[in-house]
């Protein structure tokens, strides 16, 4: 890369970042009881390597879909879905991301930390290394006193965190996550906005992002992708004009202000189809 | 501790209460049915009646103090290796007993394995492993000894197998529910993990599995000691609750064959308690659920 490149890498997306995700007319469809349902129709969606795109949209609208789509849970019916350039499989087979389910999904026969090992131990990392690990990403979510309880010892937003840390813990250069502070308190949701916003600064990674919360999806996100119900659909995508600097007083500025009202009148265009 | 010590006294009384409400119906139905074969006046008393009742040599209904009693003395006052010790009956009928069970747990975690994994062994097996309990251990039992024993098998290992033929089905029903019972999204996380077959079943499906186990292997505990005593009856075997119990009866000493089967009832209850440790072993180590 010469150094005309680079300066242009550092303003606006441009050629030279890498897109992470490329979704071009990509289709879902489910087949339940004779009954198609249309879960995501002609998506179309490119997100570069450091983005932080946060999916909005009303229940039902795909954004699980979307996700699982991007991690090779789910086969799309139509359209191409390309990771870091491969196949939605290859990426994954080359341990391309970390997922946060909507849900915890913990082992419950495991204790706290042994679960944030697990990808650690199946992905063949030495014991030293992987007890280190639990111990950073735990402290990062604020469990590093609860490393030796077992899940049913934990409140539900404690499980999340839990789950949280068990993703970060491998160092993905992707993380996709699916409603991550759904469960939690606004004080302990702010706080680990926080600490996501500056683990996303300081590493550089690609986060897709799942809320129903649009003062959060507007605080943590580059981009808002707002989407609609029945078929499920992308109906506006808002560059967020904040800078990469952020801490929670920002969430009185007008700026900030100006974003929400707009994917507030997003989200009610999207309602008022049905 | 007060809450602990209620609690097991709460748990201690209705058993206590049936234990007696049984002793005492017991004691009353010996004097019907061993009156008939008493050889007493018409003039005697209720009393004398129930004393004779309760104290005949080889009476058709045992009162439990003789059962406690023939116990008692075969235990303490037999060498450990005598054939009149109940004690020796009794491990020579856990070891054929115990033997099965391995062979139970071999094959029907084997099996289950093998269930879950394979579609067509999920079709083509099931059915038979079903199929197999439905015949009677009573009819298999004399074949399997007699076959073994042309193959010059004698012993342990003819008991051991009925044992392991009776105790091999709760395993494999159990186990091939656990194995297919992680959830959707415990798999997911595997599939994100791009993890290999082989850490899916160690470090899920199994350990999943742990909790469908135990209740399988308390039913399998019970049916090899049956398997193992039933095996035991029609091989014209010299040692063994099992021969012990047909020698009784042969020589209508019911106060020996009472006894034997009370040997047995203990013996069972005593390998209960044994998976019922292993069991809260198992729970401690994985934080208290399983
Ligand atoms: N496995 C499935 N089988 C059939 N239909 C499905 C399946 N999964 C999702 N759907 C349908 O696809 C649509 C999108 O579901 P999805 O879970 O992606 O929604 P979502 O945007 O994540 O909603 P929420 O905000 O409630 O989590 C829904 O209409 C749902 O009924
Ligand atoms: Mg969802």
């Amino acid at each position: 890369m010469d150094e005309a490149a680079v300066l242009a890498s550092e303003t606006v997306p441009s050629p030279s970042v890498p897109v992470v995700v490329e979704a071009r007319g990509l289709n879902v469809a489910f087949e339940a009881d004779g009954q198609r349902v249309n879960a995501l129709t002609g998506v179309d969606l490119t997100i570069s390597r450091g983005d932080f795109v946060s999916l909005i949209g009303p229940s039902g609208c795909g954004k699980t879909t979307l996700l699982r789509a991007i991690a090779d849970l789910q086969t799309p019916s139509g359209g191409t879905l390309t990771v870091n350039g491969m196949t939605p499989t290859e990426a994954r087979q080359a341990r391309a991301y970390g997922y946060v389910f909507q849900a915890p999904a913990l082992y419950p026969w495991r204790s706290v930390a042994r679960n944030v090992m697990l990808p650690l131990e199946i992905m063949g990392m030495s014991r030293s290394e992987r007890a280190a690990r639990a111990d950073r990403y735990l402290r990062l979510v604020g469990l590093g006193d609860f490393a030796r309880k077992f899940p049913w010892q934990l409140s539900g937003g404690m499980q999340q965190r839990v789950s949280i840390a068990r993703a970060l813990c491998f160092e993905p250069t992707l993380l996709l996550m699916d409603e991550p502070f759904g469960a939690l308190d606004e004080i302990t949701r702010d706080g680990l906005n926080v600490h996501l916003h500056e683990l996303w600064r300081r590493t550089g990674m690609t986060v897709v992002f799942v809320t129903h919360s649009i003062p959060e999806a507007a605080f943590l996100s580059t981009r808002i992708v707002v989407m609609s119900a029945r078929p499920g659909r992308i109906i506006d995508v808002i560059e967020n004009p904040l800078g990469a600097t952020r801490e929670l007083g920002i969430r009185e500025s007008a700026e900030f202000l100006a974003v929400a009202h707009r994917v507030r009148e997003g989200l009610r265009a999207g309602h008022s189809y049905d | 501790m007060i809450d602990v010590a209620r609690g097991s006294a709460a748990r201690i009384l209705p058993v206590v209460t049936v234990l007696g409400i049984l002793t005492v119906f017991w004691y009353v139905m010996a004097i019907p049915l061993n009156a008939p074969r008493l050889d007493l006046d018409e003039t005697a008393g209720l009393s004398t009646l129930a004393r004779a009742a309760w104290s005949m040599d080889r009476p058709i209904l045992p009162a439990p103090h003789q059962i406690a009693g023939e116990l008692w003395s075969s235990v303490l006052f037999h060498p450990l290796t005598s054939s009149r010790n109940l004690l020796y009956h009794a491990w020579v009928t856990l070891s054929a007993a115990l033997a099965g069970l391995a062979i139970a747990l071999a094959l029907g975690i084997a099996l289950a394995v093998g269930i879950v994994y394979l579609r067509t062994l999920d079709r083509s097996l099931m059915p038979w492993v079903i199929a197999s309990q439905t015949v009677p251990v009573l009819a298999i039992a004399p074949m399997v000894v007699v076959v073994l024993g042309n193959l010059g098998i004698t012993g342990l290992l003819p008991k051991a197998a009925i044992a392991g033929y009776l105790a091999f089905f709760p395993i494999t029903v159990g186990m091939v529910t656990g194995l297919r019972a992680a959830d959707p999204l415990q798999l997911d996380l595997m599939r994100t993990y791009s993890a290999a077959p082989l850490a899916v079943f160690t470090k899920l499906r199994w350990p999943m599995s742990l909790a469908f186990l135990f209740p399988g292997l308390r039913v399998a505990v019970a049916l090899a000691l049956v398997g193992a005593i039933v095996a035991e009856l029609p091989t014209g075997a010299q040692a063994g609750l099992g021969a012990r119990l047909l020698t009784g009866s042969y020589y209508g000493q019911t106060i020996q064959l009472w006894a034997t089967l009370v040997m047995a009832a203990l013996l069972s209850i005593v390998a209960l308690l044994v998976v019922g440790a292993v069991e809260r072993a198992v729970l401690h180590a994985r934080g208290g659920r399983l």
